[in-house]
């Protein structure tokens, strides 16, 4: 009973509030990750191992266009739109010829790929951490802390790419089209969807949505070239406990999966926490191995 | 994939040898040039070929599931990585210091692990089975890496390499030769085993999982009976190449539990040609080749991962029977 107590009081409701924030905050920065993740997989196959990369390609030209311009909001959207740009021409150059094979072949291309991205960005930025003052300088009062309005900017700002991607894919003319070539590429093809452009679009698409939370991160966590590494791992994790394929399922898992790793970094270090996400992995894929919300196909 | 039926080719004496003897004149003539190999050949290429035999040992156990069950692991860092911890652990508590017991321990660490991931991962299939064996090997990364206590964190550990001993028999200093001598032994042992493995009745149990597992499932094998022992075997030689870049190098080091490792074996397979057993060491070979010759013309700091990478996308769009398999191929024609 004394240890029950002890543990209730080691965590006092402020810290858990805190944690609660600190939680969603992160969870909506990987439920961005994790949506692109899910669309690229959800409509190419593609397991997109150098999803992280372009997390942290777009992370770099923020950095650069932030250094030239001075001006965050601008680092975004170029950032975004160049990625988008690049992810483009790497679905045309590494992926294309493999549409229609095993999609374990999609898996080693994009791992060569961000093999070559991440020593690029070492060869050409360095081992050393970049960071990008936060737009946002302003805080509030939270009990005893000072708490940056920037988080709770960035968490919006997530919640509404989000919001405007799915009424995109919902309701414009390329969203059905999207969603016409996911459920039957052949037949898509003969009412005369270029399928092959879907698809390159798509790529793009998921590379804008990993390079605008690559931008949005890097004022918190700061730019380095493993970067990625760290949040495409997570995102995987959210991507099968939260079905795969599924972009609802993805955006719930991921901020489930954050807020599980803010409150065990209460008691653990944060390095450790990750642990209790593998356990939610592994509790998944005991009782539930195809993830909490998949669509039966 | 499947072996052709190779037609018998004819001696300039019009005696005819069958593949069988092929293989075996073949298998000779490699094993006597790389016993060889530690005489003539100057210290830092004797160290290069042993490390391209033990990154050689860990491509073909991965190939196990790779090219005969169709099963692409990414989580063969963490049995390579549990078989140095293993004889770290081996090689630092015992004294004086056991070879036997080094291995002994890998294997045991790399069973483990590898029971742990079959267990959880092989109820998932194709692109699902290759992310969670990743996930599950970084699960071991991130116990290694906190864990300083135990496994010295970031650091890893350091040991000296025990004596060469065979009880009654050997009890000598370990010397890079008598290690080269070793691995040698080992790495040709180990693919005798995995091919006698590959062409037995289980073995075929696997390829016919790989070619349909429905299919295969319904004729009545228990699939995920046959895909744990799968897993658990690559994972032992896995493990076993683990111990002996340990003993080789005298360190552990959380860097080779993460994952990045087994991507290089990956690599390797799909350079060398997945489901030729030999050719993931071909493939080990090739790409250690390639990198030491990068860094010698271009510098140290050159980024060699960049058209290595480039080459293995390349390989993977327009050659993904690799390496050997082209060359076969290409022999056959």
């Amino acid at each position: 009973m004394d240890l029950i107590l002890g543990f209730v009081q080691s965590a006092p409701v402020e810290l858990i509030i805190v944690q609660t924030i600190n939680g969603i905050v992160t969870g909506m920065i990987l439920a961005l990750v994790a949506s692109g993740l899910t669309l690229i997989f959800g409509i190419m196959d593609v397991v997109n191992f150098a999803h992280g990369e372009l997390f942290m390609l777009g992370a770099y030209c923020g950095v650069v266009v932030f250094a030239l311009t001075g001006n965050f909001w601008l680092a975004l959207l170029t950032a975004a739109f160049l990625v988008a740009l690049f992810g483009a021409a790497l679905q045309i150059v590494t992926l294309r010829p493999l549409v229609g094979r095993d999609p374990l072949t999609t898996i080693l291309a994009t791992f060569g790929t961000s093999l070559i991205l991440q020593n690029y960005a070492l060869w050409q930025f360095g081992p050393v951490s970049r960071k990008i003052g936060e737009p946002i300088t302003s805080q509030f009062t939270l009990f005893y802390l000072q708490y940056p309005w920037y988080r709770i900017a960035v968490a919006l700002l997530s919640a509404a790419i989000i919001g405007a991607f799915y009424l995109f894919l919902k309701h414009s003319k390329f969203g059905i089209w999207i969603r016409a070539t996911t459920q039957d590429r052949l037949m898509a093809q003969a009412m005369g969807i270029p399928v092959p452009w879907v698809l390159t679009g798509v790529f793009a698409f998921g590379a804008a949505l990993a390079a605008a939370s690559g931008v949005l991160f890097a004022p918190l966590g700061g730019v380095y070239h493993t970067m990625g590494l760290d949040w495409v791992l997570k995102a995987f994790i959210v991507v099968v406990v939260g079905g795969m394929g599924s972009l609802g399922g993805s955006i719930v898992a991921a901020i489930f999966i954050s807020l599980l790793e803010a409150y065990a970094s209460i008691w653990v270090s944060p390095a450790q926490a990750v642990i209790v996400s593998f356990v939610a992995l592994i509790l998944t894929l005991l009782f539930r191995p195809t993830g909490l919300f998949a669509t039966p196909k | 994939m499947t072996p052709l039926p190779q037609p018998h080719r004819k001696t300039p004496g019009n005696v005819a040898i069958g593949p069988a003897a092929a293989f075996w004149i073949g298998f000779g003539v490699i094993l006597a040039l790389l016993v060889v190999a530690p005489l003539v050949l100057p210290p830092f290429w004797r160290r290069f070929l042993t490390e391209i035999l033990i990154w050689g040992l860990l491509a073909m156990s991965s190939d196990l599931l790779i090219g005969y069950t169709g099963m692409v692991s990414f989580g063969h860092s963490a049995f390579f990585g549990l078989g140095m911890y293993g004889a770290a652990a081996a090689l630092l508590t015992s004294d004086p210091p056991n070879l036997w017991l080094a291995i002994l321990y890998g294997l045991a660490g790399a069973a483990g692990a590898a029971l742990f991931v079959a267990y959880f991962s092989t109820r998932l299939r194709d692109i699902y089975f290759a992310i969670t064996t990743l996930i599950f090997s970084q699960i071991f990364y991130v116990i290694i890496f906190t864990w300083t206590a135990m496994t010295g964190g970031e650091n890893g550990l350091i040991f000296t390499r025990p004596r060469f001993t065979i009880p009654f028999l050997v009890d000598m200093r370990f010397t890079p030769a008598v290690m080269h001598w070793f691995v040698v032994a080992l790495v040709a042992g180990s693919y005798l085993l995995l091919r006698r493995i590959t062409r037995s009745p289980f073995g075929m149990v696997l390829q016919s999982i790989r070619e349909n597992e429905a299919r295969t499932r319904a004729i009545g094998y228990p699939v995920e009976r046959y895909k744990i022992v799968a897993v658990m075997l690559s994972g032992l030689f896995a493990g076993l190449a683990g111990v002996l870049y340990a003993v080789q190098n005298e360190f552990a080091a959380p860097d080779f539990v993460f994952f990045i490792t087994s991507g290089d074996a990956v690599i390797f397979n799909v350079m060398g040609g997945i489901g030729t057993l030999a050719g993931p060491i071909v493939g080990a070979g090739v790409f250690q080749l390639l990198r030491e010759l990068l860094s010698r013309v271009f510098g140290d700091q050159f980024p060699y991962l960049i058209p290595l990478g480039m080459v293995f996308i390349v390989m993977v769009i327009f050659v993904p029977q690799g390496l050997l398999g082209f060359a076969r191929r290409w022999l056959n024609r």
